[in-house]
């Protein structure tokens, strides 16, 4: 994978997430993403800033523009060092959540993008790395 | 402190969201709206989301919220103007605004509200018209 520009932004506070968001439509009209597919991105990137500032205090976010096999996408890095998740089947259950959300944010984020990753070890800080493709596939 | 401004039109509450909303602003739109249809009386709330491009679940949850203390407060909610892209968005992601009603623009919302008012009116006109009915 070819990592064609990169950008990365700290995420502290409430006030961060409109600001990340629109730097995250940057990056997906930058390759001429369609407005669905920006959408989902930025909603994506969205709920996972948000479960970055609930339950680790924030973070930090990689954005990037990757090409691969003649496809070209955004990927976002988020970083976090709070507690980590024990169980990551268990987060990635529609409906389950140890902060009385909808439980939605993570099984909700893996369904509007490509390629989702997540790693995270208890007392670890979590990562999750997502890709969108410019054509949604 | 910056706020959603809500406007009053007849029986009606009007709101219409035309910046990003971060979590503390979308908040307070939830508590501005519940104390307005507590001081007004209003029968409906009319949200006009036409102009915001992202609803993620938090925003979602605030939306469901807003209808639900409204309905207990015996006002309905109409959601109107959802982007394509939004509504699309929305159901991948597992949230299907149940008990929120939509339409396509803000005059569909209108006529919906006036529905829902009208035949809450003549209900109330039927149980009237059943009692004159025993008068004579």
């Amino acid at each position: 994978m070819i990592v064609m520009s990169k950008d990365t932004m700290e995420i502290v506070r409430e006030q961060d997430v409109v600001p990340f968001r629109n730097r995250v439509r940057e990056f997906c009209t930058r390759i001429g993403m369609s407005l669905v597919n920006q959408t989902k991105l930025i909603t994506a990137a969205s709920e996972l800033v948000r479960n970055m500032l609930k339950y680790a205090n924030g973070g930090e976010v990689l954005l990037e523009i990757v090409s691969q096999n003649a496809k070209t996408g955004v990927r976002l890095t988020f970083t976090d060092q709070g507690p980590g998740i024990s169980d990551i089947a268990l987060a990635m259950r529609d409906g389950f959540s140890t902060g009385r959300s909808l439980g939605l944010g993570l099984p909700g984020t893996k369904r509007l993008v490509n390629e989702f990753d997540l790693k995270s070890q208890p007392g670890q800080g979590t990562t999750v790395t997502v890709i969108h493709w410019k054509h949604g596939r | 402190m910056e706020r959603i401004p809500i406007l009053k039109m007849g029986p009606f509450l009007l709101v219409t969201i035309q910046v990003d909303l971060y979590d503390r602003l979308a908040l307070n739109l939830e508590n501005d709206l519940i104390s307005m249809v507590s001081q007004t009386g209003a029968r409906g709330v009319l949200i006009d989301i036409s102009a915001v491009s992202i609803v993620d679940s938090f925003m979602g949850r605030i939306l469901g919220n807003i209808a639900s203390m409204s309905r207990i407060m015996d006002a309905e909610t109409v959601v109107v103007g959802m982007q394509p892209a939004v509504a699309i968005t929305l159901v991948e992601l597992g949230l299907t605004l149940q008990g929120v009603y939509t339409a396509l623009n803000v005059e569909k919302g209108m006529e919906l509200l006036n529905k829902k008012l009208g035949s809450d009116l003549a209900q109330d006109e039927d149980e009237e018209d059943d009692q004159d009915d025993r008068d004579e």
